[in-house]
């Protein structure tokens, strides 16, 4: 048996340029004029903890919280309310790195899952402080279906390091 | 002598400590933000940087509405063109005695010799998107402070007033509905001119008339409309009605309120300019003075039907 839960594949080192892509589209789709639609998964939270998690040198805490700052100006949200929720969850993706990644893909999202949801609270408690009304547990729905996205998530952001770096007959892997 | 670990171990500061200057600084933006108000200028400049990414998202959206509109079938025209035919024999009624109105109306204003009301200047607008923050309802516009929009204008749509302009960006603007928590509007029950505050953030999509006592004279069923007092809304724009009543409370009727226009059936709105010129406060009438203006009104009275 092997000591993983999955078997790990050497992957080539990420790019700076395609993290940075990825933040786009995420911040992207969230921008998108979604109606009232319930349980729309933040997908710039959800690619935040994945690259935390997985590169957790490339990004952190800084970035986190000026993603949040455009997403709470985006979304004529309070200033610093996601940039708050986003800095805490970057941190504890962080710090739960090393844990995680021991895991098989959906057991990854349970963990994920507590994140997220952790982060909801703490905007859902800023909010009520400066005088917000409570969205309904409803709100809540978007963190376990970003969370379901996981595996998901996990097959296409990794998708540029899977690839060979140049073919080679002779190379054994 | 110290001991440095070589460079390429160097990781910068500890996670916790970054957490906690970036959390402490993102507490201080929510206080100013609240309390003071003071990050206006940081929201503009960030929220321009956002500007390119929420028009590149918009883009799928309007290119769905134009190509549904050039698919639009015949019948469905020619069904809204009759539709339209009749609404305008209908409102040809109305507008022949509005004129008739509107001349009488004229006439006994001078006769008042009130000052004449001004016509508002207003913009055409169009709603982008309802705001996404799910804790307060708001609209986005199309329309900025380049296009004239300024903060606590009004915003109406062909059946009433949907809110209040709060924020203005450069090319977008925020409104605040009048179903959001935080949002107030001077109102009068149009059956006998009870003037009120009505408050949003009842339950979802409804308006609370707060403070009114139990025994006030407020029916189901009666119309609000503005009551004009502030000059920040003209006079008469329909507002809400009254659905429900329950005067068993302590001292305060529980008056629920559901909202005249609707945010999601039109997506183009008129915000309002704010009057130019609101009169002067009323001046105190010297003692010695009152009769001679008394006598001053009097004269005019007796003059002006003559002229009119």
């Amino acid at each position: 048996m092997s000591f993983y839960e999955q078997s790990q594949r050497i992957l080539s080192p990420v790019r700076a340029g395609y993290i940075a892509l990825t933040f786009a589209v995420a911040l992207l789709f969230n921008l998108l004029p979604w109606r009232d639609v319930v349980g729309l998964p933040d997908m710039v939270a959800l690619v935040l903890t994945f690259w935390c998690v997985h590169e957790p040198r490339r990004t952190g805490i800084g970035i986190a919280w000026l993603m949040g700052l455009l997403m709470d100006a985006g979304n004529g949200a309070l200033l610093g309310q996601h940039a708050f929720a986003y800095a805490v969850l970057a941190f504890a993706a962080i710090s739960l790195h090393r844990r995680i990644l021991w895991f098989s893909l959906w057991r990854q999202a349970a963990h994920v899952l507590v994140l997220l949801l952790a982060s909801q609270f703490l905007m859902v408690a800023v909010r009520l402080v400066a005088g917000g009304v409570f969205p309904g547990y409803a709100y809540f729905v978007a963190s376990v279906i970003a969370a379901a996205l996981w595996p998901a998530a996990t097959y296409v952001l990794l998708l540029p390091q899977r690839r060979p770096q140049g073919l080679d007959e002779n190379r054994p892997i | 002598m110290d001991y440095q670990p070589p460079p390429f171990f160097s990781r910068g500061p500890a996670p916790l400590v970054r957490l906690g200057f970036f959390v402490s600084l993102a507490v201080l933006l929510m206080v100013l933000d609240a309390r003071f108000r003071y990050a206006e200028s940081l929201r503009q400049v960030v929220a321009l940087l956002v500007y390119p990414f929420q028009r590149t998202a918009l883009a799928p959206v309007e290119l769905f509405g134009a190509t549904s509109e050039f698919f639009t079938t015949r019948v469905a025209l020619m069904r809204e063109n009759d539709e339209l035919k009749a609404k305008r024999l209908l409102a040809a009624n109305d507008l022949l005695t509005l004129q008739a109105l509107r001349a009488e109306n004229a006439q006994l204003r001078r006769l008042l010799d009130a000052r004449e009301r001004l016509p508002r200047k207003s913009i055409l607008a169009e709603i982008l998107y309802q705001g996404r923050d799910p804790f307060s309802r708001k609209v986005v516009l199309d329309k900025g402070s380049q296009q004239g929009i300024q903060a606590g204008q009004a915003v109406i749509d062909d059946i009433g007033v949907i809110g209040q302009v709060t924020r203005v960006h450069l090319l977008l603007s925020e409104v605040t509905l009048v179903t959001d928590k935080e949002q107030r509007t001077p109102v009068q029950v149009v059956r006998n001119g009870l003037r009120a505050i009505i408050y949003g953030g009842g339950d979802r999509g409804m308006l609370d008339l707060s403070n009114m006592a139990a025994n006030a004279d407020v029916q189901a069923d009666d119309v609000l409309v503005t009551s004009g007092i502030d000059g920040t809304y003209p006079a008469g724009l329909p507002v809400a009605k009254v659905s429900r009543i329950e005067r068993d409370t302590a001292s305060f009727a529980k008056i629920t309120c559901v909202p005249t226009a609707g945010t999601d059936r039109n997506r183009q709105v008129l915000v309002l300019s704010r009057e130019a010129i609101l009169p002067p406060p009323p001046v105190e009438p010297e003692p010695g003075a009152s009769g001679l203006s008394k006598q001053k009104a009097r004269q005019k009275a007796r003059t002006s039907p003559g002229a009119g």
